[in-house]
């Protein structure tokens, strides 16, 4: 140990910050347990929207991006969409069909 | 009129089986017939903490199964004769319990006891909510850090859900039982402070059980820490927790050991 460190000691008021932690997260995770589930609202959300644009272009998963946020007077749903630069291009048996 | 009281906590080792062993043999002290019952099926421990591994024949299982009579598998205390034991099964699982079994096994239990104290497995599957359903008041046990007030958290949430009370749209009545706390860390900042912790969960407050040497060896020699040493700090802040489990409106205070100056001054240095 040298001699610096008995003058400068690190902090060691942890508890603060554990505690504004905790709040943030369970602030978080209550608001999805009560109210009707909405990971697994979100979680549907993102399966069926990726059904959709599958069946016009290739898309890969995690370019739909679907999230849901909650305050107290206003509720968000946010989807994200990111397009594959060749999105012009349809799939084979679309383009049959036009 | 008997209650059913579960012991839990969502996360594992911060002390159920410790908690409750303590304030049952605490219960019993105070005159009331009380029955411990072993849920965690498979990984049973109370049985140890109690001194009564060796007298072991059958179990909550069997009991369950109808392959034994409940009075078959109840093991008395040797230490006090109105507390008793209904162990777990070593070999089986938790899928061994069913929904209904259970149900018989406790109304039986409540015509016996006075309480009945469920000592609920770790996490929130199958076997935790089988130890809740029928409870009519939980402790739920916490240690002063974030993971294990996050579970706890979890696990009001379960109580108010998933419960045969909740089910009627009663309560249960619930409370917060702080464990492994050292109020000079507390103080220094360095851990979760007792207000900061029912700040949080928002439940009213049994006890506070400090840090100790004590409840280690209180589970070497096999005695709930309430009969091991009744005078030993834990076992005075458990004696508290059941006091104010039977109505009594006590001040709360974490016991601390009684130092004489040379312990003070070095006894910080013999861990």
């Amino acid at each position: 140990m040298s001699l610096l460190n008995l003058f400068y000691r690190r902090p060691t008021t942890s508890a603060p910050v554990a505690r504004e932690r905790l709040q943030i997260l369970l602030a978080h995770e209550r608001g999805a347990g009560s109210s009707g589930n909405h990971s697994q609202l979100v979680a549907v959300l993102q399966e069926e929207i990726l059904a959709v644009i599958a069946r016009h272009m290739q898309i890969d998963r995690d370019k739909v991006v679907v999230k849901l946020d909650r305050a107290e007077d206003v509720s968000m749903l946010e989807i994200d969409i990111e397009m594959p630069p060749q999105a012009g291009e349809m799939l084979p048996q679309i383009r049959a069909q036009a | 009129m008997a209650k059913v009281l579960v012991v839990t906590s969502g996360k594992g080792g911060v002390g159920k089986t410790t908690s409750t062993a303590a304030l049952g043999a605490g219960l019993a002290q105070t005159g009331k017939k009380v029955v411990v019952v072993d849920f965690d099926v498979g990984l049973r421990n109370l049985d140890l903490i109690m001194g009564a591994e060796r007298r072991v024949v059958y179990d909550l299982i069997n009991v369950v199964q109808g392959d034994a009579k409940l009075s078959q598998a109840l093991i008395r205390d040797k230490r006090l004769e109105t507390l008793t034991l209904l162990p777990a099964s070593q070999t089986r699982d938790k899928d061994a319990l069913s929904s209904e079994g259970v149900a018989r096994v406790m109304e039986e239990l409540r015509e016996k006891f006075d309480w009945v104290i469920c000592d609920s497995p770790a996490g929130i599957e199958r076997g935790a909510q089988l130890a809740m359903y029928h409870a009519d008041t939980a402790v739920v046990v916490t240690n002063p850090e974030i993971s294990s007030v996050r579970d706890s958290d979890r696990i009001i949430g379960l109580l108010d859900s998933k419960t045969a009370r909740a089910e009627k749209g009663d309560r249960v009545d619930k409370h917060l039982l702080l464990t492994r706390y050292d109020p000079a860390r507390a103080k220094r900042g360095e851990m979760l402070k007792t207000e900061d912790i029912l700040e949080i969960l928002s439940i009213p407050l049994l006890g506070i059980i400090p840090e100790s040497q004590d409840v280690l060896r209180a589970s070497n020699l096999g005695a709930p820490v309430t009969l091991a040493d009744p005078a030993c700090p834990p076992a005075r802040a458990y004696t508290d927790a059941v006091r104010r489990l039977l109505g009594e409106k006590l001040a709360m205070a974490v016991p601390g050991d009684k130092k004489g100056l040379f312990n003070k001054l070095f006894g910080r240095r013999v861990a």
